[in-house]
Formats: structure tokens, sequence, C-alpha cells
């Protein structure tokens, strides 16, 4: 009788197994078959997005080469900046016009993704925009372009203008504008952006050619395919 | 041998069909209490943590709340029209990965199809997994009724939920920055760029209502508010 029992269970939890492992694999396959269905424009639209954000920097008139396959990955080892950036450079007739970094910075409130430009000539700002962040709003989401004009104060800016003593929020002693209530927000875009200008100094030129070698060596390669 | 394990698989058949309870679909019921007598939001007071975390305006709100209804809507339908084949001892594993599955399907076409509103709520979207309103409906009705009527109760469930996310969303909006349909261009594209409506000029913006409190104490006058209108009406 107990034996009965016994086998009683065991087929239950058989078929329990079955058809739970039978369903998890219908799941499976919707999942499988939607992520095929749209993954191929989930990928245009990123880029898409990455393009019209570059774009608010650097119009499309001032380069003419594809944007988004130039896209580097710039380790934080390798460059001593806070996190790993990726890196895009927009050239003309394959000189290099401006060098694009999409950084993340956690030094905010929580953690703000910027793009900033440096123009290959004279390493001024092409200009700086955030992509993401998730500061207080009211307060510290003036550091977007659409709360407010504060962003459009890095355009042209360089460490000869002002110099590096002068990169810090006014209450530090600085040259750039905190909003009224929240300082710590400003303060880390200033200093996010002046940490990239500061290895751009040293490092654009090589960066630059490094993209572009890389760029060339892809180009031959699909070419010899 | 062959005539034992028949017998036992006959009574373990009637083991795993659960009973179903006759219960007549009352269509005009599943509407009411979607919307007024059970709202999810106000009386069951589930899924607050999308809820209270989303509201900050309008747009944002109503983005979250349609998600929501069509998730309820294809999950309910789902466990409604398998509930025959799934076994008591295993329907929470598989309302999860029912839910689950559903979840980061809508997740991908929102991704693919409104590209600039998941931007918004991407990170939110997979919450709505963990949305009890969901496995609780699915649990308390899909499984115990026909296809259209737990399709229908989904529906009217979401759409409770989502009135609660643009009242809540409006509100807060409303006194937290004196504005209504801020953002709306997020959702429906470039048409939408003018409809903000500026409701008080020069407002200076009160960041309290914004702000993860502003969520709870607008909450608190909701569920207030409609305890009065009830009491009204029961009179």
């Amino acid at each position: 009788m107990s034996g009965d029992n016994k086998r009683k269970i065991l087929e239950a939890m058989q078929k329990s197994a079955l058809s739970l492992a039978f369903f998890a694999f219908v799941s499976a396959i919707f999942v499988v078959g939607t992520h095929n269905l749209v993954q191929h424009r989930i990928a245009t639209n990123d880029k898409m997005l990455l393009l019209k954000n570059i774009n608010q920097i650097i119009p499309a008139t001032r380069y003419d080469n594809n944007l988004v396959e130039t896209q580097f990955l710039l380790k934080a080892q390798q460059s001593g900046l806070e996190n790993d950036a990726l890196v895009f450079l927009a050239s003309k007739q394959g000189k290099p016009v401006t060098t694009i970094f999409e950084i993340t910075t956690l030094r905010g409130y929580g953690v703000i993704t910027l793009l900033i430009g440096i123009n290959a000539k004279d390493q001024t700002l092409a200009g700086v925009r955030v992509v993401r962040h998730t500061e207080t709003p009211g307060l510290g989401d003036k550091i977007e372009i659409k709360k407010s004009d504060w962003i459009l104060g890095f355009d042209g800016k360089s460490l000869q203008n002002p110099s590096p003593s002068g990169w810090f929020v006014k209450k530090d002693g600085g040259v750039f504008d905190q909003f009224t209530g929240a300082t710590i927000t400003p303060r880390a875009v200033v200093n996010t952006v002046k940490s990239v200008l500061l290895y751009a100094k040293d490092h654009l030129h090589e960066l630059n050619q490094q993209i572009l070698e890389q760029l060339s060596e892809h180009s031959s390669k699909e070419r010899t395919r | 041998m062959p005539e034992t394990t028949e017998t036992a698989e006959t009574a373990l058949d009637h083991i795993a069909i659960v009973e179903e309870p006759k219960i007549s679909a009352d269509y005009k019921k599943i509407m009411l209490d979607g919307l007024w007598n059970n709202n999810p939001g106000l009386i069951q007071l589930l899924g607050l943590c999308p809820l209270l975390a989303v509201t900050g305006n309008l747009i944002n709100g109503l983005g979250l709340g349609l998600a929501t209804l069509v998730t309820l809507t294809i999950s309910n339908s789902a466990i409604s029209a398998t509930r025959r084949w799934v076994r008591k001892e295993i329907r929470i594993p598989f309302y999860v990965l029912v839910i689950a599955s559903i979840v980061t399907m809508i997740e991908m076409l929102m991704h693919a199809i409104t590209p600039e509103l998941y931007g918004v709520l991407g990170i939110f979207v997979p919450l709505i997994v963990t949305n009890c309103v969901i496995i609780g409906r699915a649990e308390a009705f899909a499984s115990k009724h026909e296809l259209m009527p737990a399709a229908f109760d989904g529906f009217m469930m979401g759409l409770g939920f989502t009135l609660v996310l643009v009242t809540l969303g409006a509100m807060r909006e409303l006194v937290g920055n004196g504005s209504l349909f801020a953002d709306a261009s997020v959702m429906f594209g470039d048409i939408a760029k003018n409809w903000t409506i500026q409701v008080f000029d020069h407002y200076q913006g009160l960041l309290l209502a914004i702000l993860p409190p502003g969520a709870f104490i607008g909450m608190g006058f909701l569920i207030a508010i409609k305890n009065v209108i009830d009491k009204k009406i029961g009179k």
C-alpha cells in the first residue's frame, strides 16, 4: 500500500516536472521568436539615438564618416579615467575632426552618463551633453539640455580657457556655475569633463590614430572577404 | 499490474484537474471590480512599487499603466487558456514563467517601437514581473474562469490600475511642476511636442510632490477620496 502511494507521488512529480519543462520550452520559443523579430530594429533605434545625441555636439555636416562604426572601448585601466569610456571619432576625408567620449560618472547622486566632444584641432570642447542621469528632478536635472542651457557653458572651453585651476564649480573656487540647491551634480559633471580633457591633453592624437588604424584594419578585412 | 497503473492514473487525473467552480461570468461586475470596487491600486494595494516610482508625471504613469494593462490581459488569457493542463501543485511557478515571458516580450517590443518611452520606463518595465496584481489576478480569477471573462478581467484590472497611475501622475505633476502632459512627445511622437499645458504660469514648483514622499502623500489622498465617495454612495 505504502509502495503504491510512493509510486503515485513519484508519478505525480514526474508529470509536474515534465509539464513545467514543456511550458518553459514553449515560453522560451515565444521569447526567442520576439527577440529575433525585433532585435534588428532595436539595434537601429539605439544607433539612431546615439547619432541624434552626438549630432547635437557635432553637426552632421562637419564629418563624413560612419560614426557608429568607429566605436572604440577605452578601458579605465588604460586611460586612468573613472570608468570605461566608449569613444567615437568624427572625421572628414580621413582626418580626425572631433573625438566623442561617452563616459559614466558615479560622482553625482546617481549615475550620470555624458557625451563629451573634443575637437582634434585645438582640444577645445565641441560640446557636452547628458545622455542619462538619475539626479533629483527639479534640482540636479538642470544638467539636461531640455531643462536648462547650463550644459552649453562648456562649448568652446578647454584647459587653456579657463586654466586647470578654474575647472571647478564656483563654490570650489572655479568658474562654472552651480545651481541653487544643487552643487554635487554640476560638480560631478565639471570634474568628469575636466578629467577627460586632462586625458585628451596627452593622448588624444594617439587615440585618434588608434581608432583610424582599427577602422582601416576592419575595412581591409571586409574587402578580403 | 497494467490495470492498477491505470486506476492510479485516473485517480491522479482527478486530483490534477481542479474542480471548476461554475462562476458565471458577470461582465458588469468584472468591470466595476476592476475600475472601482476592487481596484488593484486603491483597494488591493498591489503593485505599489511601480505605482509610486513612476508617477512623477502623467505621461510616465500612462506609459507604465498601459504596459501593465497589456501584460495583465495577455497573462490572464494565457493562464485561463492553459488552466486545464496545469497541475495544481506547479501553478505558481507556471504563472511566474508565463508572466516573465510576456513581460520580456513587451519590453523588447517597447524597445523596438517606442525607444524614447523605453528610455524613460525601461528600468520599470521588468518590474512588472514583480507586480503582485498580475500573479494575484492569475490565481484569483484567470485560473477559475473561461478565456473571455479572464481576458476581460485582466483588461479591466489593468484599466483600473492605469487610471490610478494617471490620476496620481497628474496630481504630482500639477503640484510639483504646475503642468500637465509634459514630455508627451516621448510617447506620442513629434505631434505631441506642444501638448504640454502649463496650468500655473511662473510656478515655482513644489519638489516634494515629485520626490518619493509626494507619491505616498498623493496615494493617501486618493484612497481617502475614494473612501469618502464610497461612504456617500452607501448612505
